[in-house]
């Protein structure tokens, strides 16, 4: 089993990155590989870590030690403009929306289009709405509306919409069904799927075993800053990966003799 | 591709009848002009949401009608010419003002120093065009209002690079710059202004022909330009208001022009004729569009209404936080200036007597009054001017009934406060969804 186990080609690899904050090591020797299209879920508990290393992707954080390779190559991320200029993009989990502003407005804050230093409306609507039919977000009424009108479900399609519009190759989401309802995480899990389906990889960082094991295909374990795991999620189920989240390791099998229904 | 719990796709070219099906029941939080495809169902739409709070100017002008109403029949002066267009000139002060004021607003910060910021406008207009001094009109009006916005890039600099309240680092510019004021004009003292264009400002005319010129080739302009975006908005496929709308607005800008226009014709004079529409409406239009554009079509605005609205995301989108704030209060302290200038040219002096600590609060009641939000993120220019006249009608009908300035005081209190209660229900019931 490679680093890549369960993906394609690395996107992005990790290479033992470590981080300590003064004498409290939060990352130790992580080591894993993010493949293009395909969703890799990073678990742990609270503390494991994965705050840490999420930052360390998006350039909040630098590393202390350890290198990332971008398609192969080494790359650096010292800051979050490094991250988005290799087309990584975070959806963190306050969103960062501006109620007051439009559906468009929120997804081309900060890059606005500009024409004749008057903003290019029609441009910035056009896209949006492309990217927003692109990825089936299709329950929002008008996207010239306020995002104060939308519903959780829907502020998180358009936060996610967001980290897409620019071309991104890796979108990080952090806890994006945490504060959703049944029928909400369910549109916000598919939309994930699509995205990996477009082709991007995406990194989910969750505590909610259920959407793990909906979306995932990959799920790197980490525990106390170490990573635990990398495997494909086929090779997993809840009570091993909570084994693993505890305890660091699991006796048990996926396969119990019992439902033969997955092969080696 | 699907669709997900009847509603339409974005982009699909069937789903008008669906839009249509879906604005039925009448979703408060969504613009009328946004769902609607129709006129009648846009009233309907745009009803509903007065109903939820969340109106627009709709209230302000029926407000402005009510109040109208009142005083015409406790005084039938109240409606004409003469006192209409007094009454504008008046506003204006409020209204510059409250344009200013609407900057600090929109960032959910507060501007206390603007009301003698415009006196000192005034002043520096005063001295530096008095016969001792002799600076044409243009060079003492660019000068003062640099005077102006310096004061506020200071006081935006201390705020934003320092990180101390607004109310407060406003509030020591109200008490300093009254005693400025006072440290220039002696105790008790003025300064006269003999500067025809200066005082012209205020008192002077336009020419009834070059009235109906200037107030139709706005409505033209205006229309024109509606026309093309909507127009142009509806040929792409994009989110546009009904046809219907679009007539409706550039019809009604038209029929208040044409209003405007034959107020200020009629001869208002006593003894002798005097017509046209005064210079100072002018002004106040020029600012409304300005500032319209710069807050409606600019980087800067949109960065203005998103700090207004979360600031922590827009500084994670990259907006410089310090420096979009500092030019808000520059833009709010330069607006003052020309506020300042005008209160000036309407009184042809400057004196002690002005109360720049009233004017400031009537400035945020104006902005407030028109529909701008305390708490940021919300207003525009329009609202400054709608809630300018607001003010300036209590205050000029009242006084046609010879009430006392106590009597003014309270019931411009009252407005305030029915205003502000709109602005947090409203906001309640938009935070609450």
């Amino acid at each position: 089993m490679g680093p890549a186990a369960g993906g394609g080609e690395a996107l992005l690899s990790l290479r033992g990155i470590s981080k300590h904050f003064g004498p409290v090591q939060a990352l130790a020797d992580v080591t894993f590989d993010i493949p293009a299209g395909r969703v890799t879920a990073l678990i742990g508990d609270n503390g494991a870590g994965k705050s840490v290393l999420i930052k360390c992707i998006a350039g909040i954080h630098a590393p202390d030690a350890g290198e990332f390779l971008w398609e192969g190559q080494p790359a650096h991320i010292r800051n979050p403009v490094d991250a988005s200029t290799l087309g990584i993009e975070t959806v963190h989990q306050d969103l960062a929306l501006c109620n007051n502003l439009d559906i468009v407005q929120n997804m081309f804050l900060g890059r606005e289009r500009v024409r004749h230093l008057a903003l290019d409306e029609e441009d910035m609507e056009k896209a949006a709405a492309k990217t927003l039919a692109g990825l089936a977000v299709t329950t929002v009424r008008s996207i010239r509306q306020p995002v104060a009108s939308l519903s959780g479900g829907q502020r998180q399609s358009v936060a996610i919409a967001k980290a897409v519009l620019w071309n991104s190759k890796l979108v990080i989401m952090d806890e994006p069904t945490a504060a959703l309802g049944v029928a909400q995480t369910a549109m916000v899990l598919s939309l994930v799927r699509r995205l990996a389906d477009r082709g991007l990889a995406v990194m989910l960082v969750s505590h909610n075993m259920n959407d793990v094991f909906e979306v995932a295909d990959r799920v790197a374990v980490l525990r106390l800053g170490r990573l635990v795991t990398v495997k494909p999620a086929a090779e997993l189920d809840r009570q091993i990966v909570v084994d693993l989240m505890t305890t660091g390791a699991s006796t048990r099998d996926v396969n119990p003799p019992s439902q033969p229904g997955v092969q080696p | 591709m699907s669709k997900i719990d009847g509603l339409p796709m974005i982009g699909d070219p069937n789903a008008e009848g669906a839009l249509a099906d879906a604005s039925a029941g009448a979703d408060i939080a969504v613009g009328p002009e946004l769902v609607a495809n129709s006129l009648g169902e846009y009233l309907r739409v745009a009803v509903s949401r007065v109903k939820g709070g969340d109106s627009g100017i709709l209230p302000v002008v029926g407000g402005l009608i009510l109040i109208s109403a009142l005083f015409q029949s406790l005084n039938s002066h109240f409606l004409t010419s003469g006192n209409l267009v007094n009454l504008l000139i008046q506003g204006a002060v409020f209204m510059l003002l409250a344009m200013g004021q609407v900057y600090a607003l929109l960032l959910g910060e507060i501007d206390l120093s603007i009301g003698f910021v415009s006196g000192i406008g005034g002043i520096v207009t005063a001295e530096l065009v008095k016969q001792s001094t002799g600076w044409p009109w243009w060079a003492a009006i660019i000068v003062a209002l640099l005077v102006c916005a310096t004061i506020g890039a200071v006081q935006g600099t201390i705020i934003t690079r320092v990180g101390l309240p607004s109310f407060v680092v406003t509030l020591a510019g109200l008490l300093g710059f009254q005693g400025v004021m006072l440290l220039i004009l002696g105790n008790g003292g003025s300064v006269p202004i003999n500067d025809k264009v200066i005082n012209d400002l205020a008192s002077g005319n336009l020419t009834p022909a070059a009235t109906w010129a200037v107030l139709l080739g706005v409505v033209a302009a205006f229309g024109v330009r509606t026309w093309r975006r909507e127009e142009g908005r509806r040929a792409s496929g994009l989110v546009a208001p009904p046809r219907s709308l679009t007539v409706v607005k550039v019809a009604g800008a038209l029929g208040a022009a044409v209003v405007v226009a034959l107020i200020c014709n009629a001869d208002r004079g006593t003894l002798v004729p005097i017509r046209g529409l005064p210079w100072v409406v002018l002004i106040v239009l020029a600012v409304l569009t300005a500032w319209t554009l710069l807050l409606g079509r600019t980087k800067f605005g949109r960065y203005v209404y998103a700090i207004g609205g979360n600031a922590e995301a827009a500084r994670r989108a990259g907006v410089r936080l310090a420096r979009i704030r500092t030019m808000a209060f520059t833009l709010s302290s330069f607006t003052a200036g020309i506020a300042g200038i005008v209160y000036a040219s309407r009184l042809r002096s400057v004196s002690t007597a002005l109360d720049g600590g009233t004017l400031v609060l009537y400035a945020v009641a104006a902005a407030v009054i028109g529909g701008a939000s305390l708490f940021g993120g919300r207003g525009k220019a329009i609202h400054a001017v709608l809630g300018g006249l607001v003010i300036a009608a209590i205050d000029n009908g009242m006084g046609l009934q010879g009430y006392s300035a106590a009597a003014k005081y309270v019931v411009t209190a009252l407005v305030l406060l029915a205003a502000v209660t709109i602005d947090a229900v409203a906001r309640r019931g938009r935070t609450s969804r």
